[in-house]
Protein backbone atom coordinates (compact mmCIF):
# COMPACT_ATOMS: atom_id res chain seq x y z
CA UNK A 1 0.00 0.00 0.00
CA UNK A 2 2.90 2.44 1.07
CA UNK A 3 4.57 1.73 -2.22
CA UNK A 4 0.91 2.50 -4.21
CA UNK A 5 0.95 5.56 -2.15
CA UNK A 6 4.65 7.21 -2.48
CA UNK A 7 4.14 6.15 -6.80
CA UNK A 8 0.96 8.04 -7.02
CA UNK A 9 2.86 10.96 -5.21
CA UNK A 10 5.49 10.55 -7.16
CA UNK A 11 3.59 10.20 -10.63
CA UNK A 12 0.86 13.25 -9.37
CA UNK A 13 4.41 15.85 -9.48
CA UNK A 14 5.72 15.25 -12.93
CA UNK A 15 4.31 16.33 -16.20
CA UNK A 16 5.21 12.64 -16.91
CA UNK A 17 2.01 11.19 -16.20
CA UNK A 18 -0.63 13.33 -18.04
CA UNK A 19 1.49 14.27 -20.93
CA UNK A 20 1.69 10.31 -21.71
CA UNK A 21 -1.92 9.50 -20.75
CA UNK A 22 -2.90 12.32 -23.22
CA UNK A 23 -0.93 11.09 -25.89
CA UNK A 24 -2.39 7.39 -25.65
CA UNK A 25 -5.83 8.77 -25.07
CA UNK A 26 -5.64 10.46 -28.09
CA UNK A 27 -4.12 7.62 -30.19
CA UNK A 28 -6.46 5.20 -29.05
CA UNK A 29 -9.52 7.52 -30.00
CA UNK A 30 -7.92 7.64 -33.01
CA UNK A 31 -7.57 4.10 -33.73
CA UNK A 32 -11.24 3.21 -32.55
CA UNK A 33 -12.72 6.25 -34.95
CA UNK A 34 -10.81 4.50 -37.86
CA UNK A 35 -11.73 1.01 -36.84
CA UNK A 36 -15.45 1.89 -36.90
CA UNK A 37 -15.44 3.36 -40.38
CA UNK A 38 -15.17 7.30 -39.14
CA UNK A 39 -18.60 7.66 -37.83
CA UNK A 40 -18.97 11.53 -37.17
CA UNK A 41 -19.64 11.55 -33.83
CA UNK A 42 -16.46 9.32 -32.40
CA UNK A 43 -14.49 12.49 -33.87
CA UNK A 44 -11.25 11.93 -32.03
CA UNK A 45 -11.25 15.21 -30.03
CA UNK A 46 -14.51 14.03 -28.17
CA UNK A 47 -13.66 10.85 -27.39
CA UNK A 48 -10.62 12.22 -25.85
CA UNK A 49 -12.35 15.59 -23.82
CA UNK A 50 -14.89 12.52 -22.35
CA UNK A 51 -12.52 9.98 -21.27
CA UNK A 52 -9.66 12.32 -20.23
CA UNK A 53 -12.47 14.87 -18.05
CA UNK A 54 -13.88 11.83 -17.17
CA UNK A 55 -10.11 10.58 -15.47
CA UNK A 56 -9.28 14.18 -14.41
CA UNK A 57 -12.55 13.63 -12.19
CA UNK A 58 -12.10 9.68 -11.34
CA UNK A 59 -8.49 11.07 -9.98
CA UNK A 60 -9.66 14.39 -8.25
CA UNK A 61 -6.85 15.64 -10.12
CA UNK A 62 -7.09 19.58 -10.60
CA UNK A 63 -7.07 21.38 -14.25
CA UNK A 64 -3.34 23.02 -13.53
CA UNK A 65 -1.78 19.51 -12.58
CA UNK A 66 -3.06 18.10 -15.73
CA UNK A 67 -1.74 21.21 -17.78
CA UNK A 68 1.57 21.08 -16.20
CA UNK A 69 1.64 17.77 -18.62
CA UNK A 70 -0.32 18.48 -21.27
CA UNK A 71 1.35 21.94 -21.80
CA UNK A 72 4.15 20.57 -23.81
CA UNK A 73 1.48 19.71 -26.74
CA UNK A 74 -0.14 22.33 -26.01
CA UNK A 75 2.45 24.65 -26.80
CA UNK A 76 2.94 23.24 -30.36
CA UNK A 77 -0.10 24.93 -31.78
CA UNK A 78 2.09 28.25 -32.38
CA UNK A 79 3.95 26.30 -34.79
CA UNK A 80 1.08 24.27 -36.46
CA UNK A 81 -0.21 27.14 -36.99
CA UNK A 82 2.80 28.49 -38.62
CA UNK A 83 2.54 25.09 -40.74
CA UNK A 84 -0.69 26.34 -41.95
CA UNK A 85 1.37 28.19 -44.89
CA UNK A 86 2.56 25.02 -46.55
CA UNK A 87 -0.95 24.07 -47.52
CA UNK A 88 -1.99 27.16 -48.34
CA UNK A 89 0.75 27.84 -50.74
CA UNK A 90 0.06 24.26 -52.32
CA UNK A 91 -3.46 25.35 -52.81
CA UNK A 92 -2.25 29.09 -53.56
CA UNK A 93 -3.22 28.39 -57.69
CA UNK A 94 -6.75 27.16 -56.75
CA UNK A 95 -7.49 29.88 -54.51
CA UNK A 96 -6.93 33.06 -56.98
CA UNK A 97 -8.91 31.29 -59.29
CA UNK A 98 -12.12 31.05 -57.02
CA UNK A 99 -11.57 33.85 -54.91
CA UNK A 100 -14.17 35.83 -56.00
CA UNK A 101 -16.69 32.81 -54.46
CA UNK A 102 -14.24 32.65 -51.27
CA UNK A 103 -15.16 35.95 -50.81
CA UNK A 104 -18.73 36.05 -50.92
CA UNK A 105 -19.05 32.92 -48.75
CA UNK A 106 -16.28 34.73 -46.07
CA UNK A 107 -18.20 38.15 -45.72
CA UNK A 108 -22.08 35.72 -45.71
CA UNK A 109 -20.30 33.33 -43.23
CA UNK A 110 -18.38 35.87 -40.90
CA UNK A 111 -22.03 38.29 -40.69
CA UNK A 112 -24.51 34.68 -40.18
CA UNK A 113 -21.68 33.49 -37.47
CA UNK A 114 -21.98 36.99 -35.72
CA UNK A 115 -25.78 37.30 -35.75
CA UNK A 116 -27.09 33.76 -35.30
CA UNK A 117 -25.64 32.97 -32.39
CA UNK A 118 -26.03 36.20 -30.81
CA UNK A 119 -30.13 36.63 -32.67
CA UNK A 120 -30.70 33.36 -30.88
CA UNK A 121 -29.44 34.05 -27.08
CA UNK A 122 -31.51 37.36 -27.34
CA UNK A 123 -34.34 35.27 -27.96
CA UNK A 124 -33.86 33.15 -25.15
CA UNK A 125 -33.13 36.27 -22.77
CA UNK A 126 -29.42 36.03 -22.45
CA UNK A 127 -27.72 38.67 -20.42
CA UNK A 128 -25.38 41.54 -22.53
CA UNK A 129 -22.38 40.61 -21.02
CA UNK A 130 -22.87 37.24 -22.21
CA UNK A 131 -24.73 38.28 -25.51
CA UNK A 132 -21.12 40.64 -26.33
CA UNK A 133 -19.07 37.45 -25.10
CA UNK A 134 -20.86 35.57 -27.41
CA UNK A 135 -20.49 37.11 -30.71
CA UNK A 136 -16.92 36.21 -31.69
CA UNK A 137 -17.46 32.84 -30.94
CA UNK A 138 -16.53 31.32 -34.46
CA UNK A 139 -13.15 32.76 -34.45
CA UNK A 140 -9.56 31.47 -32.96
CA UNK A 141 -9.10 32.26 -29.63
CA UNK A 142 -6.66 35.33 -29.24
CA UNK A 143 -7.95 37.01 -31.22
CA UNK A 144 -12.17 36.05 -30.20
CA UNK A 145 -10.75 37.29 -26.61
CA UNK A 146 -9.21 40.39 -27.70
CA UNK A 147 -12.91 41.34 -29.48
CA UNK A 148 -14.39 40.21 -26.45
CA UNK A 149 -12.41 42.87 -24.07
CA UNK A 150 -12.57 46.01 -26.70
CA UNK A 151 -16.89 45.55 -26.93
CA UNK A 152 -16.95 44.82 -22.97
CA UNK A 153 -17.80 40.66 -23.31
CA UNK A 154 -15.58 38.86 -21.23
CA UNK A 155 -12.91 37.38 -22.35
CA UNK A 156 -12.93 34.46 -19.88
CA UNK A 157 -16.31 34.06 -20.92
CA UNK A 158 -15.91 34.01 -24.77
CA UNK A 159 -12.77 31.44 -24.58
CA UNK A 160 -15.54 29.04 -23.19
CA UNK A 161 -17.72 29.91 -26.29
CA UNK A 162 -14.92 29.80 -28.61
CA UNK A 163 -14.01 26.24 -27.54
CA UNK A 164 -17.36 24.67 -27.16
CA UNK A 165 -18.10 26.05 -30.82
CA UNK A 166 -15.33 24.43 -32.06
CA UNK A 167 -16.25 20.78 -30.50
CA UNK A 168 -19.55 21.60 -31.96
CA UNK A 169 -18.51 21.72 -35.37
CA UNK A 170 -15.92 19.04 -35.48
CA UNK A 171 -18.88 17.12 -33.70
CA UNK A 172 -21.75 18.57 -36.31
CA UNK A 173 -19.78 19.49 -38.99
CA UNK A 174 -19.22 16.97 -41.54
CA UNK A 175 -23.05 15.42 -40.91
CA UNK A 176 -24.47 18.71 -42.07
CA UNK A 177 -22.21 19.06 -45.07
CA UNK A 178 -23.28 15.62 -45.96
CA UNK A 179 -26.86 16.43 -45.20
CA UNK A 180 -26.45 19.13 -47.65
CA UNK A 181 -25.16 16.86 -50.36
CA UNK A 182 -22.07 19.55 -49.97
CA UNK A 183 -18.84 17.23 -51.40
CA UNK A 184 -16.38 19.89 -53.19
CA UNK A 185 -13.54 19.77 -50.86
CA UNK A 186 -12.70 23.35 -51.06
CA UNK A 187 -16.54 24.04 -49.87
CA UNK A 188 -16.12 21.57 -46.87
CA UNK A 189 -12.99 22.83 -45.67
CA UNK A 190 -13.83 26.62 -46.44
CA UNK A 191 -16.90 26.09 -44.16
CA UNK A 192 -15.38 24.00 -40.85
CA UNK A 193 -12.39 26.78 -40.77
CA UNK A 194 -15.08 29.65 -40.58
CA UNK A 195 -17.63 28.34 -38.10
CA UNK A 196 -15.04 26.66 -35.66
CA UNK A 197 -11.75 27.88 -36.37
CA UNK A 198 -8.65 25.43 -35.52
CA UNK A 199 -11.15 22.23 -34.28
CA UNK A 200 -12.95 22.99 -37.98
CA UNK A 201 -9.59 23.14 -39.36
CA UNK A 202 -8.30 19.84 -37.29
CA UNK A 203 -11.14 17.89 -38.57
CA UNK A 204 -10.57 19.58 -42.58
CA UNK A 205 -7.55 17.90 -42.29
CA UNK A 206 -8.93 14.50 -41.46
CA UNK A 207 -10.61 14.95 -44.48
CA UNK A 208 -7.50 15.46 -46.68
CA UNK A 209 -4.96 18.25 -47.56
CA UNK A 210 -7.07 20.49 -49.65
CA UNK A 211 -10.00 20.48 -47.78
CA UNK A 212 -7.36 21.14 -44.71
CA UNK A 213 -5.81 24.05 -46.53
CA UNK A 214 -9.11 25.73 -47.07
CA UNK A 215 -10.20 25.30 -43.51
CA UNK A 216 -6.87 26.99 -42.19
CA UNK A 217 -7.12 30.13 -44.97
CA UNK A 218 -11.01 30.54 -43.68
CA UNK A 219 -9.90 30.72 -39.76
CA UNK A 220 -7.10 33.05 -40.49
CA UNK A 221 -9.31 35.24 -43.17
CA UNK A 222 -12.62 34.93 -40.86
CA UNK A 223 -10.36 36.29 -37.63
CA UNK A 224 -9.72 39.09 -39.47
CA UNK A 225 -13.54 39.96 -41.18
CA UNK A 226 -14.93 39.00 -37.71
CA UNK A 227 -12.26 41.80 -35.28
CA UNK A 228 -13.22 44.10 -38.43
CA UNK A 229 -17.29 43.55 -38.36
CA UNK A 230 -17.97 43.24 -34.22
CA UNK A 231 -17.28 46.84 -33.51
CA UNK A 232 -18.68 48.44 -36.12
CA UNK A 233 -21.85 46.27 -35.64
CA UNK A 234 -21.90 46.80 -31.77
CA UNK A 235 -21.75 50.67 -32.76
CA UNK A 236 -24.67 50.47 -35.01
CA UNK A 237 -26.64 48.48 -32.55
CA UNK A 238 -26.42 50.98 -30.01
CA UNK A 239 -26.96 53.69 -32.76
CA UNK A 240 -30.73 51.92 -33.59
CA UNK A 241 -31.51 51.55 -29.72
CA UNK A 242 -31.15 55.20 -29.36
CA UNK B 1 13.26 17.71 -39.38
CA UNK B 2 15.47 19.63 -37.56
CA UNK B 3 15.78 22.40 -40.07
CA UNK B 4 11.71 22.50 -40.40
CA UNK B 5 11.39 22.88 -36.86
CA UNK B 6 13.88 25.42 -37.13
CA UNK B 7 11.95 27.10 -39.42
CA UNK B 8 8.47 27.22 -38.32
CA UNK B 9 9.67 28.26 -34.93
CA UNK B 10 11.87 31.27 -36.35
CA UNK B 11 8.83 32.42 -38.27
CA UNK B 12 6.75 32.10 -35.08
CA UNK B 13 9.47 34.38 -32.95
CA UNK B 14 9.15 36.62 -36.06
CA UNK B 15 5.52 37.02 -35.49
CA UNK B 16 5.38 37.16 -31.82
CA UNK B 17 7.99 40.45 -31.95
CA UNK B 18 6.36 41.77 -35.14
CA UNK B 19 3.06 41.88 -33.25
CA UNK B 20 4.44 43.20 -30.12
CA UNK B 21 6.48 46.30 -32.08
CA UNK B 22 3.51 47.14 -33.53
CA UNK B 23 1.31 46.28 -31.04
CA UNK B 24 -1.11 44.33 -33.30
CA UNK B 25 -4.35 42.63 -31.84
CA UNK B 26 -3.65 39.53 -34.04
CA UNK B 27 -2.00 35.89 -32.34
CA UNK B 28 1.73 36.13 -33.40
CA UNK B 29 1.74 32.69 -34.85
CA UNK B 30 -0.93 33.70 -37.73
CA UNK B 31 1.70 36.68 -38.58
CA UNK B 32 3.96 33.86 -38.60
CA UNK B 33 2.16 31.97 -40.65
CA UNK B 34 1.25 34.78 -43.38
CA UNK B 35 5.32 35.72 -43.46
CA UNK B 36 6.17 31.81 -44.43
CA UNK B 37 3.59 31.73 -46.68
CA UNK B 38 5.06 35.42 -48.69
CA UNK B 39 8.52 33.69 -47.97
CA UNK B 40 7.48 30.58 -49.73
CA UNK B 41 6.31 32.32 -52.58
CA UNK B 42 9.35 34.76 -53.09
CA UNK B 43 11.52 30.96 -52.63
CA UNK B 44 9.62 28.06 -53.92
CA UNK B 45 12.63 25.24 -52.49
CA UNK B 46 12.16 26.48 -49.62
CA UNK B 47 8.75 24.58 -49.47
CA UNK B 48 10.84 20.96 -49.96
CA UNK B 49 12.40 21.83 -46.06
CA UNK B 50 9.14 22.07 -43.90
CA UNK B 51 6.65 20.11 -46.67
CA UNK B 52 7.01 16.86 -44.41
CA UNK B 53 7.27 18.33 -41.41
CA UNK B 54 4.07 20.48 -41.69
CA UNK B 55 1.95 17.70 -43.19
CA UNK B 56 3.00 15.58 -40.36
CA UNK B 57 2.00 18.15 -37.56
CA UNK B 58 -1.40 19.39 -39.24
CA UNK B 59 -2.39 15.45 -39.72
CA UNK B 60 -2.09 15.46 -35.75
CA UNK B 61 -3.49 19.18 -35.09
CA UNK B 62 -6.54 17.59 -33.75
CA UNK B 63 -4.48 16.13 -30.52
CA UNK B 64 -2.88 19.83 -29.89
CA UNK B 65 -6.42 21.16 -29.00
CA UNK B 66 -7.30 18.09 -26.64
CA UNK B 67 -5.24 20.38 -23.51
CA UNK B 68 -7.71 23.67 -24.31
CA UNK B 69 -10.57 21.34 -24.57
CA UNK B 70 -10.29 19.64 -21.72
CA UNK B 71 -9.87 22.46 -19.79
CA UNK B 72 -12.93 24.47 -20.72
CA UNK B 73 -15.04 21.40 -19.92
CA UNK B 74 -13.13 20.93 -16.95
CA UNK B 75 -14.25 24.98 -16.31
CA UNK B 76 -17.91 24.53 -17.47
CA UNK B 77 -19.63 25.12 -14.54
CA UNK B 78 -18.77 28.74 -15.41
CA UNK B 79 -21.88 28.90 -17.64
CA UNK B 80 -24.09 26.57 -15.31
CA UNK B 81 -26.42 30.17 -14.73
CA UNK B 82 -27.60 30.16 -18.34
CA UNK B 83 -26.60 26.67 -19.17
CA UNK B 84 -28.92 25.25 -21.62
CA UNK B 85 -30.56 28.35 -23.52
CA UNK B 86 -26.23 28.66 -24.07
CA UNK B 87 -25.96 25.15 -25.43
CA UNK B 88 -28.74 25.44 -27.66
CA UNK B 89 -27.73 28.67 -28.75
CA UNK B 90 -24.19 27.82 -29.62
CA UNK B 91 -25.30 24.73 -31.56
CA UNK B 92 -28.09 26.81 -33.69
CA UNK B 93 -25.70 29.26 -34.28
CA UNK B 94 -23.03 26.77 -35.77
CA UNK B 95 -26.06 24.78 -37.76
CA UNK B 96 -27.09 28.02 -39.20
CA UNK B 97 -23.43 29.59 -39.70
CA UNK B 98 -22.51 26.04 -41.26
CA UNK B 99 -25.29 25.67 -43.36
CA UNK B 100 -25.90 29.32 -44.63
CA UNK B 101 -21.49 29.36 -45.79
CA UNK B 102 -21.91 25.95 -47.21
CA UNK B 103 -24.57 26.63 -49.69
CA UNK B 104 -23.36 30.21 -50.38
CA UNK B 105 -19.78 28.93 -51.44
CA UNK B 106 -21.70 26.56 -53.54
CA UNK B 107 -24.13 28.60 -55.05
CA UNK B 108 -21.40 31.18 -55.88
CA UNK B 109 -19.02 28.50 -57.22
CA UNK B 110 -21.85 27.15 -59.57
CA UNK B 111 -22.23 30.76 -60.45
CA UNK B 112 -18.50 30.76 -61.54
CA UNK B 113 -18.25 27.92 -63.61
CA UNK B 114 -21.25 29.22 -65.47
CA UNK B 115 -19.60 32.19 -66.18
CA UNK B 116 -16.16 30.14 -67.16
CA UNK B 117 -18.21 27.80 -69.77
CA UNK B 118 -20.05 30.94 -71.13
CA UNK B 119 -16.81 32.92 -71.96
CA UNK B 120 -15.15 29.68 -73.22
CA UNK B 121 -18.01 29.40 -76.16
Amino acid sequence: MQIITNTWVYLAQTPLLWLTITLIVYQLSALLYRRLNSPTLLNPIITSIVVLVTLLLVTKTPYEVYFEGAQFIHFLLGPATVALAVPMYRYYRKLMQIFGPVSGALIIGSIVGILSAVGIGWLFNLSQVTLLSLAPKSVTTPIAMGIAEQIGGLPSLTTVFVILTGIIGALLGQKILDLLRIRDNSIRGFTLGLSAHGLGTATAFQEGEEAGAFAGLAMGLNGTVTAILIPILVQLFYYLMQ
Amino acid sequence: MVNAIIILLSFQLIGEIFIRALSLPVPGPVVGMLLLFLTLLLRDPLVTKVESTAQYILKNLTLLYVPAAVGVVVHLHLIQREGLPLIVTLIGGSLITIGLTALTMKFLLGKFQMLLAGKGK
